[in-house]
């Protein structure tokens, strides 16, 4: 169900929309920089990664990186947008100490992608459809360090030219966790794709939020926008407290000031990082070092005819090939690694017990053990063998979360747990009347009391019974025994 | 005087200006850290003025149905394969900074 209908902020003096716009920097994927052959891997030694041309010397010429444009490309397919066979690169003129050009290679007026919309899922189960307005090419700047010196900033070139994915969304959100929901779905799709590694930590991935609000049905009113918030939390939190500011600042009178803000995570606060006093004009013209970018409409095509499985799809398709819940389909196709694991596990087991077990147990283990779930000591074929053992009555449940423990110790097989640890269900009939006579015995006066007509004690019973038998007697034989016997 | 490129830097500038103001020259030349004193600015100005106008010849024709020109070569924009060819030379990168330590620029402190 698409949702039309937008929450509301309930202020002091009467409720307000508010209005969010999302610009998300997607770090390409690639081996080499966008116009250099200098690497872009993360985490060299300062100024290790830098040709002359990240560092604007002299006379330098910038080459474009065929696969740079290729993952952009890609990444408007697999958004599903339009791909511009014509795009242009500009200089976007501003001065700062990290950017030695003195502009930064962008693409204005002609994008290489256009206009399309993504689906976001909300908490509430319904969804909304958000528009992006452009993908574009463009260049990192270098980093900038100003704690280490008391009247100096130090300077790193290494992301200095690194290509990134401008992805610009339409005011279309008006929530912040309709803003986590699409920052998330980007980022699923990218992965997926291969074209960003979507590390927000590392800084692949991050986002500037434009926020700003309105009375419901009024003109739009003076956006705020923070810059480089680099995890989905951060950007949820610094909306909220955004939200929270402008609409404190209107209730008392005041206006909004169009400004770039710096989110603070340890206050969870937005504070000022320059007024627009001196209103940035950056003066765009097409960059005379770059001829036009021109793409062969069967290299497009042949882009679009190798497109993975997207989140999308998987999630269809787990719905509707293993039956599960919309909300275990959501979590298992997040993530593709995951997926996989997934699909391996359930292959031949019950599809609906093995997700369960996946999201639940593994998850909830793996989350206590700081590991990945590449790194998980129980792999997929175990969990997938484990759960067999539970569906074909050899453990119950409670059991297997015994075995599952050992399993994650040592990475052990959970039939190799099962006979050393003596762990094998008891279905044997004959033990089980005898345990059961025995419990009857000792509690003479609750079976009185049980036949009396106090039926609740029914499962007083079965405690002791799976007690006697340290829990290794199946409760489903327990279950239909007790009533014989009790009642007989 | 200002340098050819600089020259036409400026130029692109007031071309999007479209009118030149006594604000137009103090305001172009901070954005590009330019230091043009006060005397200068009103020659320059009328400068600018001249340069626009003869440029605004252009006006008189109509290119309604012709494509912008990138590039008078016929070439197109040439490509480059995903690799790495340059890199780990900090020394070269650093060579004419002004200041440097521990292989950083050091600036003067650019935050507020």
């Amino acid at each position: 169900m698409t949702k039309n209908v937008s929450p509301l902020v309930e202020g002091r003096t009467g409720p307000w929309e508010v209005i969010i716009g999302l610009e998300v920097h997607a770090q390409v994927s690639s081996e080499a920089k966008l116009f250099s052959g200098a690497s872009a891997a993360f985490g060299a030694g300062p100024n290790e990664h830098v040709s002359l041309v990240d560092a604007a010397m002299p006379g330098m010429l910038p080459v474009i990186n065929r696969f740079c444009v290729e993952q952009a490309v890609r990444t408007g397919l697999g958004l599903n947008a339009q791909i511009n066979l014509v795009s242009v690169f500009d200089r976007k003129n501003y001065f700062y100490a990290d950017l030695p050009q003195g502009y930064q290679i962008s693409q204005f007026k002609q994008p290489c992608v256009g206009e399309v919309s993504i689906t976001i899922p909300l908490s509430d189960g319904t969804s909304r459809d958000i528009g992006i307005e452009r993908l574009h090419l463009e260049q990192d700047a270098g980093k900038s360090m100003h704690d280490q010196h008391p009247s100096k900033s130090f300077i790193d070139l290494n992301r200095s030219g690194v290509a990134l994915m401008e992805i610009v969304s339409k005011p279309d959100m008006r929530s912040a966790e309709e803003a986590a929901a699409y920052v998330s779905k980007l980022r699923a799709i990218v992965r997926f794709l291969g074209t960003c590694d979507g590390n927000m930590e590392q800084g692949s991935l991050r986002a500037d939020c434009n926020v700003s609000v309105r009375r419901p049905g009024e003109p739009l009113g003076t956006r705020t926008e923070t810059k480089n918030l680099n995890s989905i939390r951060f950007i949820a939190q610094a909306i909220n407290s955004e939200v929270a500011r402008q609409i404190e600042i209107l209730e008392d009178g005041g206006t909004i000031v169009q400004e770039t803000r710096l989110f603070d995570n340890t206050t969870g606060q937005t504070r000022t990082m320059r007024s627009k006093e001196d209103a940035h004009d950056y003066r765009y013209f097409p960059d005379p070092d770059l001829l036009p970018l021109k793409l062969d409409a069967a290299w497009v095509d042949h882009i679009r005819d190798t497109l993975p499985e997207l989140p999308d799809a998987l999630r269809a398709r787990l719905l509707d090939q293993y039956g599960l819940s919309p909300y275990d389909a959501s979590l298992i196709s997040e993530d593709r690694a995951v997926a996989a694991y997934y699909e391996t596990a359930a292959a031949g087991q019950d599809a609906k017990i093995v997700a369960n077990w996946m999201t639940v147990e593994l998850f909830g283990a793996l989350n206590k053990m700081g590991l990945d779930l590449a790194d998980s000591p129980v792999k997929p074929d175990q969990l997938g063998k484990l759960v067999g053992r539970i569906t074909d009555g050899t453990i119950s449940g409670r059991i297997a979360k015994d075995v599952f423990a050992l399993m994650l110790e040592n990475g052990a097989d959970p039939d190799q747990v099962i006979d050393e640890k003596g762990f094998k269900q008891v279905s044997d009939t004959g033990a089980i009347e005898a345990m059961i006579d025995a419990v009857m015995a000792e509690n003479a006066d609750k079976v009185a009391e049980y036949r009396g007509g106090k039926d609740k004690l029914f499962g007083f019973f079965v405690g002791q019974v799976m007690k006697a038998s340290q829990g290794q007697a199946n409760p489903g034989v327990v279950n239909d025994l007790l009533k014989q016997k009790l009642d007989g | 005087m200002l340098l050819p490129l600089q020259q036409l830097f400026v130029t692109r500038l007031v071309i999007r200006l479209m009118t030149i103001d006594k604000n137009t020259i103090p305001r172009i030349a901070r954005l590009a850290r330019l230091e043009i004193a006060l005397e200068r600015q009103s020659a320059l100005s009328e400068e600018l003025a001249s340069i626009l106008s003869w440029v605004e010849q252009l006006n008189a024709l109509d290119t309604a149905e012709v494509e912008p020109l990138a590039s008078v070569t016929g070439h197109d924009l040439p490509l480059r394969e995903d690799k790495v060819t340059t890199g780990n030379d900090p020394d070269a990168v650093l060579s004419n900074a002004p200041e440097k330590t521990s292989n950083f620029f050091v600036v003067p402190k650019v935050v507020e």
